[in-house]
């Protein structure tokens, strides 16, 4: 059997509610206070595609063998490098093997997801890959005061496809492809630009959409009433409705398309909507997912038995529960770049990156791998040639050591104003690993007076610089404190 | 056998420049300076000189790398100079250059340099140091500014201690005061107004818990000071001289960074200093140690310090600190001079300062702020964080001492 064996989400923390948004730009562009109702997941400023990816498939992959990957495909419209694989950096921050695996970006189109889907499951079903792993992640930034702005949100979500264990059957596809141009995004440019809404809603969503279901139908003899639920994206309320009533599907089969929580996270969409159908499946359940974008795809799966044995991950549901309002336009703003804040004379050092450094380090610095002595036991970070315990003395004698999935402990921690930072004061600290090793490192997702010596930290894989004059995006690890909600 | 350094070297001359933003004079200014006042109080010609050591921090910002600058500076007579770096222990390493080189027979008079030029940056607290971090760490370590390497101690230290990070605060407080108060008597100090302990608990803050009180002043500034040997110091005339009685260093190993660490004591201070008493035949530090220049780049710094130095026990250096023990007349007058809090700490010249004061003193020099016959002075410095750093420690007295 070929299917979906594990699935995973990333809602960043942060929310913004579309009322803020109106009440600061409203004055400018009134029409956006049509859809003003609820509220957008809005990533860190630490946050990217790329690092919204990791933590996706890092809960995808929750008790699964990161190393057994035969590939991982990252389907993104925002990716930070146009030349240099994405979905590498991803591999190297899930420390996959290197050898014998096929790593792949799938971009430019909001159906990037599924493609790239029904390509992992087609050379599964062909026998060629035993286990590939799909993720999807946006993070788009909008021009303010537009529609834009109030529908999209950021997320990511991530599908392991395999043929063991199998939760939801793959039971087939079908795809229009057309250049069908709605919104697009000129190669070097900043934002998406778009034709008028009516244009995208009805002959765009509203009329695509359904033609590839038909042809689904048509090409599989399967009926639409077979189905559970009905999962496809589109963030104009009117045109998602429209498109269950023209196809005869009830309401509450059709896949609430979350305005109201997260916004349209773009090309993960499809993804996060269909991870959170299977979120609430049953065995049995018919699921039918349509994307959109230059066309649509369309797959099916039948949820099976093992579903009820599959350990949930944080999923799109744990992470839309972990929330806190973002009161602040202006810091939204700023977390975009947006707007010009002055950094200071302190925050013009812009070292250039050394890809040989990073290359030859690259366990330590994206896999987030240690040491863990063979002579005396003890976990260290970084790895260096003598062991760090002053008795042991070992020699080049260790065994590689994940930190990325170890919890640990607060020791000591400060925040920094003195500190060049997006989002100051920079809070960063001493942390002891459960089971041995410690480091100092910055804090994410936290506010200074929520954090305590001896609260407890999970690593999340960040944008530590990016580069403006060389347009480098740098990755590392950061701490962050389980606190809980927060006054942003 | 070692026998180590005590009394094997004379200091015969010290110099030190008015330390502040001393923006209308370049590094070379402050270097003649402060060694027109040594060699005059040395009572030597420049050409006696054999060998020197320079010390200096940020070579990125500052006056750039090599010994060039002194040698070119001083106009000294093509001899050997070395410029030595080893963060906030760059001054005292030059001194222990030119130390080792007497005391090993290479040379009869050397001379130790240190300046640091910092105000021409632009902007407040040291000078970024991404690009003296060294690329790899670039890529991995925190966020990092000194206030907030050292602000983490403040935590690590009321966590183990079981203490309110308030009552923390206020031992911390009552170090900025005293060093205020101290700086008011000292003439070259770069701040010279005295604070109140309610000042310095509602200055700003400039990284939790620490607030702008608790920091050190960012200064221009250079320190100098000869060395011979005794015997030459006595050919030269000289009776009351001084001599060094223990210079020790000690290095992190990342064993604080990487494995195993309370988070409320320096490892190296604690060694450098029980190694330096036993240099120097001290027994009983709180006791014997008249007087003493530490690291106070950060109130906590001075607090946790007091421990490591074996002056006050574990965990009772707030209550020394509150009882006044460390103040201008209590057991162990501490920053007499004002500190790095207000003398101001350009990092190449401070372990030089640190050792000006007690010179100054131990010669009953010290004017407003002199000392009752103290006996040995004792100077510190810790450069780079609580969790990876590097201190050094000297102890002087009289030659008979």
């Amino acid at each position: 059997m070929v299917g979906i064996t594990s699935y995973g989400g990333y809602i960043p923390r942060y929310r913004l509610s579309r009322m803020v948004i109106v009440q600061n730009m409203a004055w400018y562009f009134p029409v956006i206070m049509a859809v003003a109702g609820g509220e957008k997941s809005v990533a860190n400023w630490d946050e990217d595609a790329v690092s919204m990816a990791v933590a996706a498939s890092y809960d995808c992959m929750t008790g699964k063998d990161r190393k057994a990957l035969d590939g991982v495909y990252l389907a993104s419209t925002t990716l930070p490098f146009a030349n240099r694989l994405n979905a590498g950096i991803v591999a190297a921050a899930l420390n996959m093997k290197e050898e014998g695996v096929l790593n792949a970006d799938f971009s430019a189109c909001m159906k990037a997801g599924t493609t790239a889907a029904i390509l992992a499951l087609e050379s599964i079903e062909a026998g060629k890959k035993d286990s590939v792993l799909v993720v999807a992640s946006d993070q788009r930034r909008t021009k303010m005061a537009t529609m834009f702005e109030m529908f999209y949100g950021d997320g990511a979500a991530a599908l392991l496809f395999g043929k063991d264990d199998v939760i939801a059957e793959f039971k087939g596809s079908y795809s229009i492809s057309c250049d069908f141009v709605d919104r697009y995004k000129g190669s070097g440019r900043e934002f998406d630009y778009g034709w008028e809404e009516r244009w995208q809603r009805d002959e765009g969503y509203g009329k695509i959409i359904p033609e590839a279901i038909t042809g689904f139908l048509n090409k599989t003899g399967m009926k639409i009433e077979e189905f559970d639920k009905v999962i496809y994206p589109c963030y104009f309320g009117g045109t998602h409705s429209g498109i269950a009533r023209k196809l005869g599907i009830d309401k509450e089969k059709t896949q609430n398309n979350m305005h109201a929580v997260c916004g349209d996270t773009g090309t993960s969409h499809p993804f996060v909507m269909f991870v959170s159908a299977l979120e609430e499946a049953n065995p049995g359940d018919k699921l039918l997912l349509a994307s959109f974008g230059q066309g649509c795809d369309v797959m099916a799966f039948e949820v099976t038995d093992k579903i009820k044995d599959f350990k949930g991950p944080i999923g799109i549901k744990g992470s839309l529960a972990n929330k806190v309002e973002l009161a602040s336009y202006q810091k939204f703003a700023k977390f975009r770049d947006l707007v010009t804040a002055d950094l200071g004379i302190r925050g013009e050092a812009n070292p250039n990156t050394s890809l040989t450094v990073l290359w030859r380090n690259r366990k330590m610095l994206l896999s987030f791998v240690g040491a863990k002595c063979r002579k005396c036991g003890t976990p260290q970070y970084p790895a260096m040639p003598i062991c760090v315990n002053p008795d042991c003395g070992a020699v080049n004698e260790f065994d590689e050591y994940e930190f990325a999935d170890k919890e640990a402990t607060i020791l000591m921690f400060t925040g920094d104003m003195l500190s060049a930072s997006v989002d100051p004061p920079a809070v960063y600290g001493l942390i002891g690993y459960d089971g041995g090793g410690r480091t100092m490192l910055d804090f994410t997702d936290c506010e200074l007076n929520q954090v305590k010596v001896g609260m407890k930290t999970k690593m999340s894989f960040r944008k530590r610089y990016f580069d403006e004059m060389r347009g480098f995006t740098g990755y590392f690890w950061k701490a962050v404190p389980q606190v809980e909600g927060g006054d942003a | 056998m070692a026998t180590g350094i005590k009394d094997k070297v004379a200091i015969i001359g010290m110099g030190c420049s008015k330390f502040g933003e001393r923006w209308n004079v370049g590094a070379e200014d402050l270097m003649v300076e402060a060694f027109q006042e040594c060699l005059a109080d040395a009572g030597i010609e420049k050409n006696e000189i054999q060998a020197a050591w320079l010390g200096s921090c940020f070579d990125e910002v500052n006056i750039g790398k090599s010994a060039l600058p002194a040698s070119m500076a001083l106009r000294l007579p093509n001899i050997s100079v070395t410029r030595v770096e080893n963060y906030c222990a760059s001054g005292t390493e030059a001194f222990r250059g030119a130390v080792y080189a007497v005391a090993s027979g290479a040379c009869d008079i050397a001379l130790a340099i240190g300046v640091e030029k910092l105000k021409d940056i632009g902007y407040g607290g040291l000078p970024e140091f991404s690009s003296a971090m060294g690329m790899l760490n670039n890529l991995w370590m925190a966020n990092m500014t000194a206030p907030g390497g050292f602000a983490m101690l403040a935590t690590g230290y009321a966590a183990k201690y079981g203490l309110d990070i308030n009552e923390v605060k206020r031992a911390m407080a009552h170090i900025s005061v005293k060093s205020h108060a101290n700086g008011v008597l000292n003439p070259k100090a770069h701040l010279r107004r005295a604070v109140t302990e309610e000042q310095v608990l509602n200055s700003p803050q400039i990284a939790y818990p620490l607030g702008l009180f608790d920091c050190c002043g960012v200064s221009d500034g250079s320190a100098c000071a000869i060395v011979t040997t005794p015997e030459i110091a006595k050919s030269l005339g000289k009776k009351d001289f001084l001599t060094v009685k223990a210079l020790q260093l000690s290095l992190s190993n990342g064993t604080e960074l990487a494995y195993e660490w309370d988070g409320a004591h320096f490892v190296t201070t604690s060694k450098a200093s029980t190694a330096a008493y036993e240099e120097a035949g001290i027994k009983n530090p709180r006791e014997e140690i008249s007087m003493m220049e530490v690291h106070d780049c950060f109130s906590i710094t001075e607090l946790v310090t007091m421990e490591d130095l074996h002056i006050s026990e574990r965990g009772q250096a707030p209550k020394d600190v509150m009882d006044g023990f460390f103040d201008l007349d209590g057991g162990v007058p501490c920053q007499v001079d004002g500190g790095l809090k207000c003398f101001g700490h350009p990092i190449g010249a401070s372990g030089l300062r640190m050792l000006y004061e007690m010179y100054l003193q131990l010669h009953g020099r010290a004017e407003d702020r002199q000392l009752k016959d103290p006996k040995f002075g004792l100077t510190h410095n810790l450069g780079g964080f609580p969790f990876m750093n590097v201190c050094s420690i000297a102890i002087i007295g009289k030659h008979d001492a």
